[in-house]
């Protein structure tokens, strides 16, 4: 019989919604690491039962907690970000140089292939990997030091490594994402890295078409289609079939192109989903009304999905971690909001009902599709 | 016997109740003391201080005996009523809301 687990993180500890297969009952387990933020909250694709925490503090600064029983128990792993090399500075937000200053985890990524190993993207942007289940974290330098660091420069919410995606055919391609700077790729497993970024347009930086600056959110890949991307950036919904070498823009009819989350359908790598934001300026949904919309064409032309979401008085936020879609038949969708609500869809998103309504705020929201 | 107070998210982290108790080192200061939790307590390191500076994180203090010694140097000696056990050291969190 197969179940669902959902792994959420918020600003005031993680939580772990579990259902059946019906995805109409739920249960709810948490907080664990309660007060704490907790940026991100994955599984090991290979032992699901394998999870990793990025468990956060003004105070007390930056946790990894590993649970090998799917999240009832816990224990702290290695906690030593340290970069790699000279630190170097990227551009502070009045132009002046600054070096490279830890802050805390955003994603932790584990490997498609070995429990043990997960990268962890962090804020100052960096990517960081552990073999030996977290007990240690070393940087591959390539990516800060490729020869664009410098020109980095973080946006009003700090300069995060938010995405890390892994190529399921080819175990040394990575794309990863930066606010603000962009989209970057490896082609020899995180060893050197290169932007891009083609196609991208950004009026809030001097050259609207610079290789690198861009605000992405965030990038989403089907994993029987790795060379096409689908992206949300700080305004415009854009998409690569290059495996990110262009980029052509699929805003179409939203009735905004700002956002922050994107994702991709289980089992029809054509059906993606983004949740429009009024503007960058204004984060909450056009209208107070939480819509989530759909694209069943690989963008361009977009539905409203608004049955068992909130249509009136609506003003939260969806992060960019904070949506996520399980693999059972058929697709379930989930996002998180600022308010503390997750919902859900067993229906690949053509009804929604709340698992729960009043969590913390919620930063992260994982799926794991359990057989 | 030396007395550690800690924050009470640090204890919940080291899973520890109340005070902590610490074998004395031969010389108490702040970084004495520190050195010896964080061996008790691996969990702890760069909690209140940065794994490779030992910078004391930004918003904690280290209180003893009514004084606040957070900007002591880390090697100068903590009162005699900290090393003999008799007041213990604290470590404070700074007061937020939210």
């Amino acid at each position: 019989m197969s179940s669902v687990r959902v792994l959420v993180g918020t600003h005031k500890g993680a939580f772990v919604l579990t259902s059946d297969a019906k995805r109409k009952r739920w249960d709810v387990a948490g907080p664990h690491f309660a007060g704490w933020e907790i940026y991100h909250v994955k599984g090991s694709p290979v032992e699901p039962n394998r999870l990793y925490a990025s468990q956060c503090s003004g105070w007390f600064g930056q946790l990894i907690q590993r649970s090998d029983d799917g999240g009832k128990t816990w224990d702290a792993v290695g906690n030593q970000f340290s970069y790699d090399g000279a630190l170097g500075t990227h551009q502070w937000y009045d132009g002046t140089p600054h070096p490279w200053e830890f802050k805390r985890v955003w994603h932790l990524e584990p490997s498609l292939t070995d429990p043990d190993t997960v990268y962890a993207g962090v804020e100052d942007a960096a990517l960081f990997r552990t073999v030996d289940a977290g007990k240690t974290w070393h940087e591959l330098p390539g990516l800060r030091q490729h020869g664009s660091g410098s020109r980095w420069q973080p946006g009003a919410g700090g300069m995060g490594l938010h995405t890390i995606l892994l190529d399921p055919g080819n175990p040394e391609r990575i794309f990863i994402a930066i606010s603000a700077a962009g989209v970057f790729r490896s082609d020899d497993a995180g060893k050197t890295w290169r932007p891009t970024n083609q196609g991208l347009r950004s009026q809030y930086i001097p050259d609207p078409t610079a290789d690198v600056g861009h605000c992405v959110h965030r990038i989403a890949m089907h994993p029987s289609r790795p060379d096409v991307l689908f992206m949300q950036k700080h305004w415009d919904v854009m998409r690569s079939d290059d495996a990110g070498e262009s980029w052509q823009e699929i805003s179409g009819n939203l009735p905004s192109d700002f956002g922050f989350p994107i994702d991709v359908h289980a089992h029809e790598p054509d059906t993606i989903y983004v949740v429009p934001i009024k503007s960058d300026s204004e984060h909450f949904p056009p209208d107070g009304k939480l819509r989530v919309y759909r694209s069943r064409t690989g963008g361009n032309e977009w539905e409203a999905l608004t049955k068992g979401l909130p249509q009136q008085d609506c003003y939260v936020n969806v992060l960019r971690e904070a949506m996520a879609v399980d693999s059972l038949d058929s697709c379930g969708v989930y996002v998180g909001t600022t308010g503390g609500q997750v919902y859900g869809s067993a229906d690949a998103g053509d009804t929604w009902a709340p698992i729960v309504r009043d969590l913390p705020a919620v930063l992260s929201v994982e799926v794991q599709t359990l057989q | 016997m030396i007395r550690v107070i800690l924050p009470a998210h640090l204890r919940t982290l080291a899973r520890v109740n109340g005070e902590v108790e610490l074998a004395a080192p031969d010389l108490v200061t702040v970084r004495s003391v520190l050195d010896a939790l964080e061996a008790s307590y691996p969990v702890l390191r760069g909690t209140i201080r940065d794994h490779v500076t030992l910078q004391r994180r930004a918003f904690l203090r280290f209180f003893a005996c009514g004084e606040d010694l957070s900007h002591e140097p880390p090697d100068a000696p903590l009162p005699d009523a900290v090393a003999k056990g008799e007041e213990p050291l604290l470590v404070i969190g700074a007061i937020a809301g939210g």
